[in-house]
């Protein structure tokens, strides 16, 4: 329920931003989508916390300005690595464990690697991730661990879905025994 | 007031414009295609966050503003999928990554799942 009434809070907020009319008509019409979107995603049975991580919502005041920063400071980095001709490029391949236990927690940390220029998520096998990075500062920067602690603390919640084994597609269950890599 | 808003915004615009030519340059100077892509997203988070703070300054607090403020939204949370979705095509197709050892050689490492 509680999701419910946040995505029609966003969904509201979503459609002022974009028509900016106060007519009757057209707010009417918002009203009647939004409405029509809600039920639609219940239908589905996708309005829950995985979908809508509205738990995540207060950490995230903090984690984003910050990761702002990280972003900022990496872009510097990585330009200039690219101004030196290269000379400062060092590519690396290398596995990282990350710590969170549900699976928005690791889409978020794996998200924020790709995010910050000088690393990419280029695999994800449940908590092991394989990064590649540009130049040395971005390797260093990465096995410090700082970003892995904050987006931890990030995903206040423990109760919701661990990873255990590999995550399975729903609609693949003839591909669900432990096979680890998913894609050939 | 008004010249003190242009000057902020054109710096930002300018800024944004300048990580936009060393991206580029970047997908250029690089040495191999995993290499590229960090050049890529110099564009996708400086480049694009830098020029869309610049034309909000040049909004102001209207409406345009939050359309701006949405779209850097959804770029960063769509950058990161298209980036993973390019990798995982990259290794799917066979492409190895050109990684360098602490000595400095360099030497060719394989993707993780090569099928």
């Amino acid at each position: 329920m509680l999701h419910a009434i946040s995505l029609a809070v966003i969904l509201s907020g979503i459609w002022w931003v974009l028509s900016g009319l106060t007519l009757v008509l057209i707010l009417g019409l918002g009203a009647g989508s939004i409405l029509f979107i809600i039920w639609i995603c219940h239908r589905m049975d996708a309005i829950d916390h995985e979908t809508h991580p509205i738990h995540l919502a207060i950490g995230s005041l903090t984690y984003f300005p910050w990761l702002a920063w990280e972003i900022v400071l990496a872009n510097m980095d990585v330009a200039i690595a690219i101004l030196k001709n290269g000379s400062s490029v060092r590519p690396r391949l290398m596995h990282i464990k990350a710590s969170q236990v549900s699976e928005v927690g690791l889409v978020t940390y794996a998200n924020s690697i790709t995010l910050t220029p000088g690393t990419v998520t280029l695999d994800v096998e449940g908590q092991d991730f394989l990064i590649h990075s540009l130049t040395e500062g971005s390797y260093d920067g990465l096995l410090t661990g700082e970003m892995d602690q904050k987006v931890t603390a990030l995903e206040l919640d423990k109760g919701y879905p661990m990873i255990t084994q590999q995550p399975v597609m729903k609609d693949s269950s003839e591909d669900a025994p432990p096979k680890p890599e998913r894609e050939t | 007031m008004d010249i003190i808003l242009n000057i902020v915004s054109w710096a930002f615009i300018i800024g944004g414009g300048i990580f936009c030519l060393i991206g580029g340059l970047g997908l250029v100077r690089l040495p191999d295609m995993f290499a590229r892509m960090h050049g890529a997203s110099l564009i996708d988070t400086m480049g694009i966050g830098l020029i869309l703070i610049g034309l909000m300054f040049q909004a102001g607090l209207t409406l345009i503003t939050g359309k701006l403020l949405l779209i850097l939204v959804f770029v960063f949370f769509t950058s990161p999928t298209s980036t993973y979705a390019l990798a995982r095509a990259a290794i799917n197709g066979g492409l190895v990554a050109e990684v360098e050892d602490d000595d400095g050689s360099s030497k060719q490492e394989a993707g993780p799942s090569k099928t």
